[in-house]
C-alpha cells in the first residue's frame, strides 16, 4: 500500500468570529492549505469535513459552495473532540486504499461560551449535580484526581502544566492568547472543579485548519515531497471495557490502546518522539497522557512538570503550540490544527518556538465517549 | 430481580429501579461468563460480549469513594459547590453521583471512605408532571456497620 504524505497545510489564527459563518471560517483554512502546496480545488479528488456543533448540516459541502462545487465526494465526520483527527484518518484510509491520491481535509468549529452541555436523556429532569457533574472540567477534574489520589500528584503539578503551555503560546502568533500566566496566578484564578481552575480549562473558541493529503507517488511526481510530511501512523480507538468506565471516563486505556497500534504501526517508541501536541482540554488531561502515551513510567508524569522535561528544551516538549489550554479548542478544527504544528516543526518553519532537529512527531486527540487518535509524522529525509 | 419502572414516578439514571410498590434498588448485571458486574439490565456484556448467560442483581447500597471533585461551577441553577464522586459498591458495579453531607474540600476526602446510598425524591419533575427518584452519596453511618 501506498505511503500517505501531508503536503500542503494551514489554519486560521483562533479567535471568536461573531460576525463570520463557519463556511466562511472553514473555506479560509481550506484555502490557505491549498496555497501552502500550490494546488487548487481541482486537484482534489475527495474532501472530508471535521465539525462537531453543526455534524447534521452539511458544513463540508457548505464550504465547497465557498472554494470550488467540483462535484467530487464529500464527507462530514464527526466523532467528539477527535472529530479533526478522525477527518484525516479517513482521508488517509481512502489514500491507502488506492481511492483517491489527493485529499482535502478541513476541521471548523463556531463554539459557544462557556460550560458545554454533554446532552443526555431528553425527561425534563436536570440531572447536573444529582448524579454528580457530567461537565468536562469535572469528568476531567475526576481523572485527574483519580492520579492525585493513586500518586499523591498535586495541585500545584496539574497548575505547572497550563503555566507550561500558555507560556508557549507566547511564541505562537496562531494562538488564542499570548499571554504568561504564573503559577500563583494560575492556581488563584476562579476555581472550576478542584483542581481545575479557570485558567486549567481549554478556551472555547472558533477556528478552522486544513490540511491536503496525499499518496507519496503522487507528491514525488508532481514535485511535492520537499515540503511534504510522511503520515508513519494513524491510529483510532474506542473505549476498551474498564470496570469503572461508566461512571468515571477512562481516558487512559483508551489512549493506551490507540498509542500501543500508533507505535507499532511507525516502528517506533516513545523515547523516539521529539515533539508531542496532545489533548491538553484540561491540566489534569495533559498529566494522564504523559503516562499513557509512554513519555514515563506510570506515576512519575508530575515529576516531568517539575523537571521541565515537557517544556520547550526539555527531553520531550509537549503542546509547544500553546495547546488547547491557551491556543484554544474548536472542537472539529483541533485534530487538525495539532497536525498543522507537527507539520511546521518537521518542515523546521516554527520561529521562536522551533524544536530543534525535530524527526518524529506525535498528534494524540481524545474524544468523550470515547474515542482516541493518535497520528505520527515523520520528516521526509 | 429485575429493573421495575412505575408509571406515575420517574427515575434519575436507568439502573435505578423504582417500582410502584416498595423501596427503590440498584440493578445490574452480573456475566456469567467473565463474573464482571455491569450497571443496568444489559442485552449483552460489555467487558466479554457473552450474551446468553445474563442474570439481573441488585446491586450493594455500600461502597467506597474511589475518585472525586468539588464542583464550583456548573449550569445556572444548580446550586454549588457540591462533590462529585466515583463509589465502588461492594460486591461490584461502580457509581458516579453527588456525596452529601461532608465538608466540601478536597482535602478533607479520601480514597477508600465509605458511603451509603440512599434514595430521596429530588426536587424536580419530569416533563410528564410526575415526581422523580434520585439517589446520593452519604458518609456511611458507622454505629450500624458491622
Amino acid at each position: 500500500m501506498t505511503n500517505v504524505v501531508i503536503v500542503g497545510t494551514d489554519m486560521i489564527k483562533f479567535g471568536r468570529f461573531p460576525d463570520r459563518s463557519i463556511e466562511a471560517l472553514g473555506a479560509e483554512a481550506a484555502l490557505m492549505a491549498l496555497d501552502d502546496c500550490g494546488l487548487s480545488i481541482h486537484d482534489m479528488d475527495a474532501m472530508y469535513c471535521g465539525n462537531l456543533m453543526y455534524a447534521p448540516h452539511m458544513i463540508g459541502q457548505r464550504i465547497m459552495k465557498e472554494i470550488g462545487q467540483t462535484g467530487i465526494p464529500v464527507m462530514n465526520v464527526t466523532n467528539a473532540c477527535a472529530t479533526g483527527a478522525a477527518a484525516i484518518r479517513e482521508a488517509w484510509i481512502g489514500i491507502k486504499a488506492g481511492v483517491y491520491d489527493t485529499v482535502l481535509c478541513v476541521g471548523v468549529e463556531k463554539m459557544p461560551k462557556g460550560l458545554l452541555d454533554p446532552g443526555g436523556e431528553d425527561d425534563g429532569i436536570q440531572r447536573e449535580g444529582i448524579l454528580g457533574s457530567g461537565l468536562m472540567p469535572c469528568v476531567f477534574a475526576e481523572a485527574g484526581m483519580e492520579h492525585s489520589l493513586k500518586y499523591g500528584t498535586s495541585f500545584e503539578q496539574f497548575a505547572g502544566i497550563s503555566v507550561k503551555n500558555h507560556h508557549h503560546s507566547t511564541m505562537n502568533p496562531k494562538a488564542m492568547y499570548q499571554i504568561e500566566t504564573p503559577l500563583e496566578m494560575v492556581m488563584e484564578a476562579e476555581m472550576i472543579s478542584y483542581p481545575n481552575t479557570k485558567l486549567m480549562c481549554s478556551v472555547n473558541v472558533d477556528g478552522s485548519a486544513a490540511a491536503v493529503l496525499m499518496s507519496e507517488d503522487k507528491a514525488r511526481e508532481m514535485g511535492l515531497l520537499n515540503r511534504a510530511v510522511r503520515i508513519k501512523a494513524s491510529s483510532l480507538s474506542s473505549d476498551p471495557y474498564s470496570q469503572r468506565n461508566h461512571a468515571l471516563s477512562d481516558w487512559n486505556s483508551v489512549t493506551r490502546l490507540c498509542a500501543r497500534q500508533a507505535y507499532e504501526q511507525a516502528g517506533c517508541k516513545p523515547e523516539d518522539i521529539d515533539l508531542i501536541e496532545l489533548h491538553d482540554c484540561f491540566a489534569t488531561a495533559e498529566m494522564l497522557h504523559y503516562e499513557n502515551l509512554g513519555l514515563c513510567e506510570d506515576g512519575q508524569a508530575g515529576r516531568l512538570v517539575d523537571e521541565g522535561e515537557t517544556t520547550l528544551g526539555g527531553r520531550i516538549p509537549v503542546n509547544v503550540s500553546g495547546g488547547l489550554l491557551s491556543k484554544g479548542h474548536p472542537i472539529g478544527a483541533t485534530g487538525i490544527a495539532n497536525v498543522v504544528e507537527i507539520v511546521t516543526h518537521l518542515r523546521d518553519e516554527a520561529g521562536e518556538r522551533q524544536v530543534k532537529d525535530a524527526r518524529l512527531g506525535l498528534t494524540h486527540v481524545v474524544g468523550a465517549g470515547a474515542a482516541c487518535a493518535i497520528h505520527i509524522l515523520e520528516r521526509i529525509e | 430481580m429485575t429493573l421495575e419502572l412505575s408509571n406515575d414516578k420517574c427515575s434519575v439514571a436507568p439502573y435505578l429501579s423504582v417500582p410502584n410498590e416498595g423501596a427503590p434498588a440498584l440493578i445490574g448485571t452480573l456475566c456469567g461468563v467473565c463474573d464482571e458486574v455491569l450497571l443496568g439490565v444489559r442485552v449483552a456484556c460489555g467487558n466479554c460480549g457473552n450474551r446468553k448467560n445474563l442474570k439481573a442483581v441488585k446491586l450493594s447500597e455500600k461502597g467506597k469513594l474511589y475518585a472525586f471533585s468539588v464542583v464550583y461551577r456548573s449550569f445556572p441553577g444548580v446550586k454549588t459547590p457540591f462533590v462529585s464522586a466515583i463509589v465502588d459498591l461492594e460486591g461490584g458495579g461502580t457509581l458516579k453521583g453527588t456525596l452529601r453531607n461532608v465538608e466540601q474540600d478536597p482535602h478533607s476526602l479520601a480514597q477508600g471512605m465509605p458511603v451509603d446510598v440512599v434514595f430521596e425524591e429530588i426536587d424536580q419533575k419530569d416533563n410528564k408532571g410526575r415526581p422523580c427518584t434520585g439517589y446520593f452519596f452519604e458518609p456511611a453511618d458507622q454505629d450500624q456497620r458491622g
